[in-house]
This record gives structure tokens, sequence and C-alpha cells, in this order.
């Protein structure tokens, strides 16, 4: 629905009130990442904590969702229990296209509910249900209730929480249409902490068209780009899994806790190794004809005399490294059986991967034992790793209970603070460099997709500070144009800012094409000002001592040229985010 | 005549790349419930999906419940439709056996017309154009 303005609901689960807000700003803000920004700033509290219930939980899409390919994906926004301070994740599945067709830009969810909750949103709905009756319930069986008691098969996504988000660990995770995530940051837990066990948008509706051909001719032409093309082949084909094999070559792939960067064993757990052994089909988020939704099998014999069940686990590359290669587990369907665990807990698996090798590493080294641990957590023994990831999600014991708060938390009082593979959060898969360290460490959510510094690193062992810097600004901003939008980050090859004109030209948005440079320097302020204002500190962040420690193609890690980045980078997010507001 | 069929649903992704395009081509409006082809899962995404579309009846319970002509017999199989002749009574919807015919909030019907343009946007070739059996001068049915 082509609008100047933003729909949005914003339900309040403490009053059980609705409103339809329509709020201003489409040419300033744009819409997904911009439009959380501006909704957080209207709803959301600089002073007061992640868990005060009137905190906002923002779900935004963006002006081309769902008109264009691969403009399939959420934004949701939220004060992250993680680090109490403002956090973007990203998530497709059918929750994007289920926004747009119950015709809204945004749902806003403040307060908190009195018993647990499940919330149904459309295009002429608006209902909670109490479901106390579904308190434990894992992230898979609550979605299968979910579709009994909503309607809307085919047209709807649900997004629900596992017992971790309602055991409140600062790294649960939202599950979205039983294969896609808001992964890290802990959305999870922002639901949890409201009593929202679930979420259900039925995508009811549909819209006319600009007349004449210009929309049809241009989508045909985009879709062939993204289905015919080699640079979106890989996604289709192997999946991100494909990156373990190249990352390993390059001593790159993080290994048993970071203790390694290759190892010879990593074949086994490859991509192709995931795809020759595992693979049963492919699934996609809906508006994306790429699919790089990977489904690995796993059958697994439960009891004596011939009983099997099989398993159904999406896999990919963050699930591999975190699962598999830091856990030193070497085997494709047992690296499924953990993530199926894990999936089930509703924890962010990365996050709960590279907890478990902290945990393994310091119950080796004595700093713990296993009166914390439970399990005597052992490197590839996967059984133990499941016990273990289900302690997490519970949590079981005083030490679960604070490593289901961050591994760095848990170093801090326990010891081993060196080893946390911690870069603002548990790291991503990439032991690539100087750059990479120090983006995933200082950048806006901690993730490998605030900019390309894994892929900086790979290309670049030139030590040129000015130079990272430069790519990271620039390449992190356009990125924000496409989260704008709402594009899945793999069409950011396609994507490019004359397609972005074109696609929005074609559909009436033209008018906004001057200024989306301009609108990708304005989110980028606003949320770097967001997060500064609730207390966070790039000068004072810390790269632990592990990523000294390493070496890659490029020979061991240079620890002045990342010092001397890290600096320059904290100075310019400070710089950004002390920018004065605009005049209106 | 031919008629669009689901072949090879076993290879779905479930990228509504379908109910797009003929929503977008034929119907002109962006949805992916307004549509001849409607996807689905067959209980939860785990168990793979299922293609709600006209299976192209001869008789058309749908043509023989429409109470103006709006939907009409295809010679072979399925139905002419022609919107301006649709009252929006709703009846077409309520005889369909298969549940193919979807009805917007206006009680407008959306129904596949075996037109076939949406087979090029499915990434897997699940869909395909097949040849109907001819009906024979016997029997009634307008031509296509």
């Amino acid at each position: 629905m082509i609008r100047d303005f933003f729909r949005v609901m914003v339900v309040n689960l403490t009053t059980g009130r609705t409103n339809i807000e329509n709020i201003p700003g489409r040419d300033e803000f744009l819409g997904g990442s911009g439009l959380a920004a501006r909704l957080f700033e209207i709803y959301g509290f600089i002073d007061r904590d992640w868990d005060d219930p009137e905190q906002p939980l923002i779900f935004t899409i963006g002006p081309l969702t769902g008109y264009f390919p691969l403009m399939s994906k959420t934004c949701c926004a939220f004060r992250s229990p993680y680090h109490n301070q403002y956090t973007e994740s990203y998530a497709g599945g059918k929750s994007a296209l289920s926004l747009r067709f119950a015709d809204l830009d945004a749902l806003v969810v403040i307060g908190r509910a009195e018993r647990l909750t499940a919330l149904c949103v459309g295009s002429r709905r608006v209902e909670t249900r109490d479901v106390e009756y579904l308190r434990g319930f894992d992230a898979l069986q609550t979605g299968r209730v979910l579709r009994k008691i909503f309607p809307g098969s085919g047209r709807r996504s649900i997004m629900r929480i596992g017992p971790a988000g309602e055991n409140l660990s600062a790294y649960a995770c939202i599950n979205v249409d039983t294969f896609r995530h808001f992964g890290r940051m802990g959305g999870g837990t922002a639901m949890g902490v409201k009593n929202l066990k679930a979420i259900c948008i039925l995508g009811d509706r549909g819209f006319p068209l600009p007349e004449g051909k210009a929309y049809p001719k241009l989508y045909k032409h985009i879709y062939e780009q993204l289905t015919t093309t080699e640079m979106m082949a890989k996604y289709h084909g192997l999946g991100t899994a494909v990156n373990i094999n190249p990352l390993n070559a390059l001593q790159s792939l993080p290994w048993k806790n970071l203790q390694q960067t290759s190892s010879p064993d990593a074949v086994k757990i490859s991509g192709e190794t995931f795809a020759d052994d595992t693979l049963l089909r492919n699934a996609a988020c809906a508006g994306c004809p790429v699919g790089c939704i990977h489904v690995g099998f796993v059958r697994e014999q439960f009891q004596t005399n011939n009983q099997y069940l099989y398993r159904q686990v999406g896999y990919d590359y963050e699930p591999i490294f975190s699962c598999g290669g830091m856990l030193e587990v070497t085997d494709a369907s047992e690296v499924l059986r953990i993530l199926d665990v894990i999936e089930k807990e509703g924890l962010d698996c990365m996050s709960a991967g590279v907890a478990l090798a902290w945990a393994t590493e310091a119950l080796e080294k004595g700093v713990i034992t296993e009166k914390e641990t439970l399990e005597p957590l052992k490197w590839g023994d996967s059984e133990t790793y499941m016990r273990a990831a289900e302690h997490l999600g519970r949590p079981d014991n005083d030490f679960y209970r604070l490593l289901a708060q961050g591994t760095m938390k848990c170093a801090r009082e326990y010891g081993g603070e060196d080893f946390a593979c911690v870069l603002g959060q548990e790291m991503a898969g990439y032991a690539t460099g100087e750059v990479f360290f120090v983006a995933e460490g200082l950048g806006f959510r901690h993730s490998h997709l605030d900019a390309g510094g894994y892929a900086y690193d790979q290309k670049h062992d030139e030590k040129d500070v000015d130079k990272a810097l430069g790519f990271l600004l620039k390449d992190g901003r356009e990125r924000i144009v496409l989260n704008c939008m709402v594009g899945c980050m793999f069409s950011r090859g396609v994507y490019k800012e004359d397609l972005l004109a074109e696609a929005l030209a074609s559909i009436g948005y033209g008018e906004l094409n001057g200024s989306l440079d301009d609108i990708g320097k304005r989110v980028q302020r606003m949320r770097w000002r967001l997060r500064l204002q609730m207390g966070y500190r790039p000068d004072e962040a810390k790269i632990p001592k592990r990523y000294t420690e390493i070496t890659t193609w490029k020979g061991p890690v240079d620890v002045d040229y990342m010092e001397a980045l890290r600096r320059a980078y904290a100075a310019r997010i400070l710089e950004m985010g002390a920018a004065p507001e605009e005049e209106s | 005549m031919k008629a669009l069929r689901a072949a090879r649903m076993e290879r779905c992704i479930g990228c509504h790349s379908c109910s797009l395009a003929c929503a977008r081509q034929v119907h002109k409006v962006l949805s992916w419930n307004k549509a001849g082809i409607r996807i689905s899962s067959s209980g939860g995404l785990t168990t793979g999906f299922e293609a709600r579309i006209c299976l192209a009846c001869r008789p058309a319970p749908c043509a023989a419940a429409c109470p103006t002509g709006s939907l009409s017999q295809r010679r072979d199989g399925g139905v002419i439709q022609k919107k301006d002749l649709c009252i929006r009574c709703g009846q077409c919807a309520e005889a369909c056996p298969v549940d193919a015919i979807f009805l917007d909030h206006q009680v407008n019907p959306y129904v596949c017309i075996h037109c076939g343009q949406c087979v090029a946007y499915c990434p897997h070739d699940c869909l395909e154009m097949v040849e109907l059996p001819r009906a024979s001068a016997k029997e009634e049915g307008n031509d296509d």
C-alpha cells in the first residue's frame, strides 16, 4: 500500500487496547530500520531499563516489501536484555509479507500481559488469547498449537518463543515460521518479559497495483536477475554452509572456542557434506524465489526393536560454526541434533554454541567445575552438549542462569574472560582478521551483517586504518538503506542504488529517490544516538585476549592495527551519535 | 485446451512467487490471496506445501451455481470468468469441492483461469500446463 505516512498498529498488553496511528515521515525514515528507530523515539524510554513494561517491541517493513523478490524481511527493534541498549534483529519467514498484507507498516507492542498471551493481528483483526497452558512449551510445539487456534493457513506468520524467552535469557530468540528467527540480542526475551508467547500475523488483504507495465516488467527483470545469476546460486545450492571449506582454507574458521582457526576435520561438517548426507529439501521466505533455507534430515533410533524417529532441522553457516566447529562436533547429524534442541529451547544458536564452547574450555582449565556445568562437557561430545543446551534454556542452576545472560557476564564472575569469544555479543563465525573483530565488536547490532568487515579482511592485507574505517562506514550505510526497504542482505549485490531507485519509482515512490543517501545517513545517526543515549561507550569496548592470539592466512593478528582501528571507529561512532537533531 | 496442474509440489519451497505472479499479471493486484493459485503448508512447514487451484472440472459446480453467468463452463474443463457480470453472491466458492475459489473482503471471487502465467515464476518448475481431453460434441460447453 503506497502511502507517504506509516500505518502503525500499537497494541497495549496492559490495557488490552489497540490504536492505529498514522505517523508521518516516509520521506525522512523510509521504513524498516529507519521507521523502527523513529518508533522507538516515540514509544521507547531512554531512562528506563529493557524490562520496563512500557518499552516497545517493534516490527517494521518497508516501501518495497512484497513488491519485489527478496524484499522479504522484517526489522524487529527493542531495548535489548543483553546490553540494555537499543538494538535490531532481522527475519523473514512469512513475517514481512504477512505484515504487508495485514496492511500494516509496523506493529508495536507495549505493556505487559498478566498471563501468558498470544496476539493475533490482521487487516481486520486484533485479539489476544490466554495461552498460559503453553507455558514451558518449546518453540516448535508452540507453533503446532498456534496453527490450530488462529485462522489463516498459507497466509500468516507465527512468531513464537520457547522456554528460553519465558525464562528471560539475554539471547533467547523469536522463532518465525519454524525455520527462521529474530535470532540475536534477546528478542525472545523482549517478548517473554511481556508474557507474550506468540504473535500471529494474518496477511489477509491485497492492494491495487499502479497502472501500466513498468512494475510487472521490472519485477520480471529483477526476478530473472535473482534466479539465474551466479551470485545467488550459492545461496540456493549449498546455502551459506558453502562457506565452511573456503574459510577453513583461509585459516579463518573459528574452531574449538577459537583455539584454532582451521581444522582437518572441517570438511566433515562442510556445506558439501551437509548436502550430501543430510539435505532433505530447501524452503523459502515468502517472497523469495532463491529459497536459501536448508532443511537437514536426521534419523534416530530412540528405542530398541527398530523404533526410529526423524527430525527436520534447518541449518546454515552460523549454526554449523557455533554448534559444530566451536564445539568440535564433527558429525553433521550430531550437529543437527544439537541444533534441534537449541531450536526447541528458543535460544539463539550462535550465542548458545559459543557460550558452551567457553564453558567447555573453562571446565577443561579448571576455572569452573562440574558443579557449575552439571555435565562433563567435552569437545565433540554432542549428547552432553544437548543436555547442556537444555540447562541453558531452563536454566537449571545459577551458573547457567548467568551464562544465559551472556558469556562475558558469566566469565567476569567465574573467570576466563580472556577466552570468552564475545565481540559485543557472542561472536559470529569469522576469524578473518582485525577488521572483522573491530566491526563486530563495535558494530551497531554486533552482527557480521552490520558491515562487511569479514569480506574486507579476506581481500585486504594492507594495514590501512583510514581505508578500513572508510569501508566500514560506507558499507554500513549502504546496508542501512537496504534495511529500510526491507531487503534480504543476500540481495545486496543486485539491489544497488540505481535499481532501488527504479523499483521505488515503478510503484509510486519516485520522489524519495533524491534522498536515499540522506536517509541512510540520518538513520545511521539516529540508531547510534539511541544506543549512546542508553549508555553505549564504544571507546570502552574490549576485544578479548583470545583474538590477539590467533593466526589467519595473513599471519598473526596485528594487535596495534586492531587497536588503532578500534579507537578510530569508536571515535566516529561517538561523532555520529552525538549529531544534533535536524530541524524538522 | 490446457489446465494448470501443480504436478511437482514435493519440490515446492513455499516462496509464493506463483501467487504473486497471478495477482500481479492477471488481476493487477499485490496479494498472495487474490490469485488463482494459493500455497499453504500441509500442516506446518515440515510437512511440505500444497497448492490450492482449480482442478478444471467438467461440469463445473461453480458455473452451475453462478446465477448470472459470470462463471461459465469452459469447453474442456474449468471456467471462463467475466468479472463485470459478478454480483458477489459467493455461491461459486461454496460450490467448489476443493476450495479453489478465493473470496476477498468484498466477496470478489478469484479462480484459476488456466492461463499459465504463473508457471514461469516457479523457481523449481513445480507447475505445468497439461492438455485436457477434448469434450465430445454432445457435452455442453463454450468454445475457449
